[in-house]
C-alpha cells in the first residue's frame, strides 16, 4: 500500500497524532481498537444494515446525458446527495456511532461546517439515543440556518464557537476543547479525514463504501470497474477519500480534488490549501496547512462553509505531494456557475461544497473519457447562498 | 546542572511557576514581566509562545495568545527579546508553546536559539514523545536542556514510567482532565490521582497545573508535589496600566 496509510498513522510525511496528553487516552484506545471493532462481522452487518435500510445504500451511479454531450466525455455522477440527511456525511456518522457504542460511549460531539456533518450527527445520536453537542462557528450557524434548525429538531445542541475566524476551524478547536474536558464518556465524531491519527483511516474506511460501490457500477456500464478520472471537492477530503479510496493503489486512474479557491489564490479570501499551505501541523495532525512565515494559521475563506477550512486530510497531502493526486482549485463565482449548470442540464441541484468539483471541464482535459464525478451533497441547505449570489 | 535540576535539588517544596503569554499586553512586556517575576521571588517562569489554535487553552490564553499575535509576537522576536535575559535574571525559564510555530521555525533553528539566550528548557504539549526523541532528545540531553512533559489523571502508569525515563527536570501533572482556565477545588478523585504519582517513585518531580488560581488552591497543590503553575489567573491579574503593581499584587497574595 503505497498511498494508504501505514502502521505509525502516517501516509507519507503526513499524518500522526500531534496531540496534547489530555487527548492521549482517548486516541490511544481508538487507535487500538477501531481496526478489530470495524472488521468483526457483526459490526459490518449492522453498518451494513444502517447504510442499506436507513440511509437508502448503494447510492446510484447516474449517467449525466446533457452533461456529457456538452463536455464530450462520458460522465456520471456517484447520488451521494440522495442519502439521507442529504449528502456522504451520513456514511462515516453511522460507522462512529456504532463504533463509540462498542466503546461504550454515551455522549457524541461534533463539528461542523456547512452543518451537513451535524445534521448527520444529529440524526444518527437520535437514531442511537445518545446525547449530542455540535459545534458550529458563528459565521456558519448564520449562512446555514436550515442546517441549524435541522440539528436542533433532531434534539441536538447547538454550540456556536465564538473565537478566531468562527468556522469550521474554530468549531473543530471547541470540539476538542470539549473532548479534552469530558474524556471519559464522550465520543467526538470527527467529520472529515482529518484530526489524529486513527481518524483519518478510520472516516476514509467508512466512506469508502462510496467507492466500493462503484467497482461494480461501473462494471456493469461499462465493462470495466473503473474510471480514467475520479473528481470530488476537498474541503477536509472526507467525499474524495470515499471515492478515491479503491483506486489509490490503480494507477490507471485519474484522481482530482477540487479545491475552494474563494475569491481567488492571489486574494486573501482563498481555502486553496494545496496552492497556499506549507506543511504544518494543526488539530492533532501533520499535513499541508494555510499559514503565515510564523506559523499562525491563517484564516480561510470560501463561499461554501464545508470548505473552508486551511488544512486538507494527510492523505490528501500525500496523493498531492507524490503527485498520485490532482488538485486544482475554483473559484466562488466558477463554483456557483457550475452548479446553476448542473441545475439546468441535469435536475439537481448541488451543495456548492460539490459545485466545485463540476467546474473544472476547463481545467483538465478529458475529452472522450469515462469520468465519475462525486455528487455529495445536494443544495437544499445552500438555497439561501444561491439566492444571494443572485446570477441565474 | 541545568538551573531546572538545581532549582529542585534546592528548594523541596512551595515552587511557584508562572506561565504567561509573550506579547501580552504588550508586545515589549516580555523582559520587564520576568524581571519583576523574579524580584518577587517566584522560583520558575514559563514564557508562552503565543499560536492561532491553542486547543488545550481556556478562554484566557485564547485571548493573550490572540492579542499576542495581533501585537506582532513571533519567535524571532521572543529571542531577540530574550537574548540579553541571563543580564538580569538567573531564574529558569522555560518556553511553552505549541508544535506549528516551533516547526515553521525549524526545530534545529529553535535549539539553538534556546541555548544562546541561555534558557533552560520547553514545555510543547502536542508534540509526540516519538518526535521529541527522535528530533530533540539527542540534543537536549548533550546540552542537559529539560524537556517538560505533561500528564493527566487519565495518562496510564505505563505511559507515565515512558515519559518519565524520557525526560528530565520536572513533570507538569494536569490536575484534571480539563483546558487551561478553569477554577475547581481538588475532589477525592483528584487527590487519589495526586497520591498514586508519588507513590510511583518517578526519576522527575512533580509540579501541578491546571485549576490553580490562589493562594488555597496553590497552598493545596503543594501538599501533593513539589510546587504548582499559575497560568491564567496569573495573565487576568496583569494590568495593562501598572505591570509592576499589578504583578507583585498577586504574586504576594499566593505566597504571603
Amino acid at each position: 500500500m503505497k498511498y494508504n496509510v501505514n502502521s505509525n498513522g502516517f501516509y507519507g510525511d503526513f499524518g500522526g497524532a500531534y496531540i496534547p496528553e489530555m487527548l492521549f487516552s482517548n486516541i490511544d484506545e481508538l487507535r487500538k481498537n477501531y481496526l478489530s471493532i470495524v472488521e468483526k462481522d457483526s459490526f459490518t452487518r449492522e453498518f451494513n444494515f444502517y447504510l442499506k435500510k436507513y440511509v437508502g445504500r448503494p447510492t446510484p451511479l447516474y449517467y449525466a446525458k446533457r452533461l456529457s454531450e456538452k463536455y464530450g466525455s462520458k460522465i456520471y455522477l456517484k447520488r451521494e446527495d440522495l442519502c439521507h440527511t442529504g449528502a456522504h456525511k451520513i456514511n462515516n456518522t453511522i460507522g462512529q456511532i456504532l463504533l463509540a457504542r462498542e466503546l461504550k460511549k454515551t455522549k457524541i460531539i461534533a463539528e461542523t461546517g456547512a452543518g451537513q456533518h451535524g445534521v448527520a450527527t444529529a440524526t444518527v445520536c437520535a437514531l442511537m439515543g445518545m446525547e449530542c453537542v455540535i459545534y458550529m462557528g458563528e459565521v456558519d450557524i448564520e449562512r446555514q440556518r436550515p442546517n441549524v434548525e435541522r440539528m436542533r429538531i433532531l434534539g441536538a445542541e447547538v454550540r456556536p464557537a465564538t473565537s478566531g475566524s468562527r468556522t469550521l476551524k474554530d468549531a473543530t478547536n471547541e470540539a476538542m476543547r470539549h473532548w479534552i474536558n469530558n474524556p471519559d464518556d464522550t465520543h467526538y465524531i470527527i467529520g472529515s479525514v482529518v484530526g489524529p491519527h486513527p481518524y483519518p483511516d478510520m472516516v476514509a474506511r467508512f466512506q469508502s463504501v462510496i467507492s466500493e460501490e462503484l467497482l461494480g457500477q461501473l462494471k456493469k456500464v461499462e465493462g470495466r470497474d473503473y474510471p480514467d478520472f475520479v473528481i470530488a471537492c476537498v474541503g477536509g477530503g472526507s467525499n474524495a477519500a470515499g471515492i478515491f479510496y479503491h483506486y489509490l493503489e490503480n494507477p490507471k486512474v485519474k484522481l482530482v480534488g477540487v479545491e475552494a479557491a474563494g475569491l481567488g489564490v492571489s486574494t486573501d479570501k482563498s481555502a486553496a490549501t494545496t496552492k497556499l499551505g506549507k506543511k504544518g501541523v494543526l488539530h492533532g495532525s501533520k499535513t499541508l496547512l494555510m499559514q503565515d512565515e510564523n506559523g499562525q494559521v491563517t484564516e480561510p475563506y470560501s463561499i461554501s462553509a464545508g470548505l473552508d477550512y486551511p488544512g486538507i486530510g494527510p492523505l490528501h497531502a500525500h496523493l498531492f505531494d507524490s503527485k498520485r493526486g490532482v488538485y486544482v482549485s475554483v473559484e466562488d463565482d466558477e463554483a456557483m456557475n457550475a452548479g446553476i449548470e448542473l441545475s439546468r442540464l441535469e435536475g439537481i441541484i448541488p451543495a456548492i461544497e460539490t459545485a466545485h468539483a463540476f467546474s473544472i471541464f476547463d481545467k483538465i482535459d478529458m475529452k472522450r473519457k469515462v469520468i465519475v464525478i462525486n455528487l455529495s451533497g445536494r443544495g437544499d441547505k445552500d438555497l439561501e447562498t444561491y439566492i444571494k449570489w443572485g446570477k441565474y | 546542572m541545568n538551573r531546572i535540576n538545581k532549582l529542585f535539588k534546592e528548594k523541596k517544596d512551595k515552587i511557584l511557576s508562572i506561565y504567561f503569554t509573550a506579547g501580552y499586553p504588550n508586545l515589549n512586556d516580555t523582559t520587564e514581566i520576568i524581571k519583576i517575576l523574579d524580584e518577587c521571588g517566584v522560583d520558575l517562569i514559563e514564557v508562552g509562545m503565543p499560536f492561532s489554535d491553542p486547543i488545550a487553552d481556556g478562554p484566557v490564553i485564547q485571548h493573550s495568545s490572540n492579542v499576542a499575535i495581533d501585537n506582532g509576537m513571533n519567535l524571532n522576536l521572543l529571542f531577540n527579546q530574550l537574548d540579553e535575559i541571563r543580564k538580569i535574571t538567573d531564574i529558569p525559564i522555560v518556553l511553552m508553546g505549541y508544535v506549528n510555530p516551533v516547526y515553521q521555525f525549524g526545530y534545529e533553528k529553535f535549539i539553538k536559539n534556546i541555548l544562546k539566550c541561555d534558557l533552560d528548557g520547553l514545555i510543547l504539549p502536542d508534540l509526540p514523545l516519538d518526535d521529541y526523541i527522535n528530533e530533540f532528545k539527542p540534543i537536549f540531553d548533550r546540552e542537559n536542556l529539560s524537556f517538560i512533559p505533561l500528564i493527566t489523571p487519565n495518562t496510564s502508569e505505563e505511559r507515565i514510567r515512558q515519559i518519565d525515563s524520557n525526560s528530565n527536570g520536572f513533570i507538569y501533572m494536569v490536575s484534571s482532565s480539563s483546558i487551561t482556565g478553569k477554577k475547581n477545588s481538588f475532589d477525592d478523585k483528584q487527590i487519589d490521582y495526586f497520591q498514586k504519582i508519588s507513590s510511583l517513585s518517578l526519576k522527575n518531580p512533580t509540579i501541578i497545573g491546571f485549576g490553580i488560581s490562589d493562594k488555597e488552591s496553590f497552598e493545596q497543590a503543594c501538599k501533593y508535589s513539589k510546587g504548582a503553575i499559575i497560568g491564567s489567573k496569573f495573565i487576568k491579574e496583569i494590568s495593562n496600566v501598572n505591570l509592576n503593581e499589578s504583578i507583585k499584587n498577586f504574586i504576594l497574595s499566593v505566597r504571603s
